[in-house]
């Protein structure tokens, strides 16, 4: 059984002004097998944030339905964890505090949380840390703790909305590396939104690239490089061949939504 | 002058503290140069002189207590009132909608024009002039917070509630933590405010405090008193704004790390 699954979701946002409606999201169809990572890769505006926010329940689909474990998706909720493209680590909380929020709210004993945040701060290489607030932190610190943050309420799937899309290129391949490797040790089902074609294949056991508004699937690929994955994997051969492909994919996508036929 | 550089610390304070000696330079000028009449304004050095007396032989300082606990008191009851109505208001749209026209429209109205329906209501004792801070206050610190409250980061909320905030959780432990420097800072301003208030509570119907003091000595045109009272006044705002700031400083640390 399917750990995800996504049937006719769509959206069609009201028009402005008595204008027509804007259709974001042509009705989409998924199904994502528990431990996967899929990466959904598009051009701006192809709708898919809103697939994603609509899977965390932060938005309501217009026609269709998401379902989780065969539960239906109403609200947002700790089983789907989420990680924002801006910084959302609550600058009041030190980094341990924002990653026991959680955990705090499940109403979770304090011994008890000291334990998980300190194994998750280790595991996201923030030891010595634990006491800063997040304007102390640079952009990747922060990306780092709202991962620990996500992860440290165990939640059935983990949603990810272009999380190193704000931060410089160096910065993003390190990301990438640590984020894969907690995934190849601790398995965990994972949606990651990316307008980036080689982050979506280094990240992914399968892309999925959507098309230019209004977004529907365009391609499924699945992407059967081995693991662990090193860096040095983006310049294999077989990388090349897949970017190549994804590139012509995207690139179609990308002119139609620029409008240069 | 090149537009919006910035100037030296020390230039800075130089500049500051010479208007204020241009300025008692002028005054002095003015006063001791004999080109006003006296009755109208007091020189600085008797202005001093009175002052001191005030201080030794008439216990002006208990006035000057007398009227910073009314300020606080009153402060303190607007506070009270305001800071949980404002963030009740923020956070919970159909409260703003039922409360917002009318606190919109009280907003306006001039705590010294209730005075006289305040006298009526509380006679001229402490609980008038505890009540006309409160008016001027109350619907200020209201409005304020409501509107901060009310543009709380989207993205905070919609990060807690994907790490399992109920709506109570998100009210209690987002919006109120993400405000509260903002409101602590709202807190500041208004007592400023509360200042001015006071002193109109003193000049009508009143027999004590600093306003009082100052209603009285116009009519023995003691007017150096009258300036004293003035630069009391001014510093006792001063002081209690450096206090404030500083404790909220203390106080939220994560908001300017």
């Amino acid at each position: 059984m399917s750990k995800l699954l996504i049937e006719g979701v769509s959206r069609t946002f009201a028009g402005v002004r008595g204008g027509e409606p804007v259709r974001a999201l042509m009705p989409v169809d998924l199904a994502v097998a528990a431990n996967d990572f899929i990466t959904i890769l598009g051009p701006s505006g192809c709708g898919k944030s809103t697939l994603l926010r609509i899977v965390a329940g932060l938005e309501a689909p217009s026609e269709g339905r998401v379902l989780l474990d065969g539960k239906p998706v109403t609200r947002p909720g700790p089983d789907r964890g989420m990680v924002f493209q801006s910084y959302t680590l609550f600058p009041w909380l030190t980094v341990a505090e924002n990653i026991a929020f959680g955990l705090r709210e499940r109403g979770m004993a304090e011994e008890e949380r000291d334990g998980i945040v300190a194994s998750y701060v280790d595991l996201v290489g923030l030891k010595g840390f634990e006491n800063h607030w997040p304007k102390q932190l640079s952009g990747g610190m922060q990306q780092r703790t709202a991962i620990a943050r996500a992860l440290a309420n165990d939640p059935d799937i983990l949603l990810l909305d272009e999380p190193f899309g704000a931060l410089d290129n160096q910065t993003r391949g390190l990301m990438q590396e640590l984020l894969l490797g907690i995934w190849e040790r601790r398995k965990k089902t994972v949606l990651f939104v990316t307008h980036d074609i080689e982050e979506a294949i280094f990240m992914a056991s399968r892309v999925i690239v959507m098309t230019a508004r209004p977004g529907h699937i365009k391609s499924d690929v699945a992407i059967d490089l081995p693991h662990p994955r090193h860096y040095t994997l983006k310049t294999s051969p077989e990388f090349s061949a897949l970017k190549a492909r994804l590139t012509e994919d995207i690139r179609v996508e990308a002119m139609r939504t620029a409008d240069v036929h | 002058m090149r537009p919006l550089h910035p100037v030296s610390p020390s230039l800075r304070t130089v500049l500051g503290i010479s208007f204020f000696v241009l300025f008692v330079a002028f005054w002095a000028w003015i006063t001791l140069g004999g080109h006003v009449n006296r009755i109208f304004l007091a020189d600085p050095l008797s202005m001093l002189r009175d002052g001191w007396r005030l201080l030794v032989e008439d216990r002006f300082w208990l006035d000057i207590l007398i009227t910073i606990w009314r300020v606080f008191g009153g402060f303190v009851l607007a506070s009270v009132v305001a800071v949980p109505l404002g963030i009740a208001m923020g956070a919970w749209k159909p409260v703003e909608a039922f409360l917002e026209p009318f606190v919109s429209f009280a907003r306006y109205l001039p705590a010294s024009a209730f005075i006289p329906l305040l006298i009526l209501w509380a006679g001229i004792g402490e609980l008038e002039k505890l009540l006309v801070i409160f008016v001027g206050s109350v619907f200020q610190i209201i409005l304020i917070i409501a509107v901060k409250v009310g543009s709380t980061r989207r993205d905070l909320v919609e990060a807690a509630y994907t790490l399992g905030s109920t709506n109570n959780g998100i009210v209690r432990r987002v919006i109120m933590p993400a405000n509260a420097p903002e409101i602590a800072e709202t807190l500041r301003l208004v007592l400023g405010w509360a200042w001015t208030y006071v002193i109109v509570a003193e000049l009508i119907g009143s027999s004590s405090g600093i306003g009082y003091m100052i209603i009285n000595s116009q009519s023995r045109l003691a007017t150096g008193q009258i300036i004293f009272g003035i630069i009391v006044i001014g510093l006792i705002g001063l002081l209690s704004d450096f206090a404030f700031k500083a404790f909220n400083r203390w106080l939220f640390p994560w908001s300017l790390a």
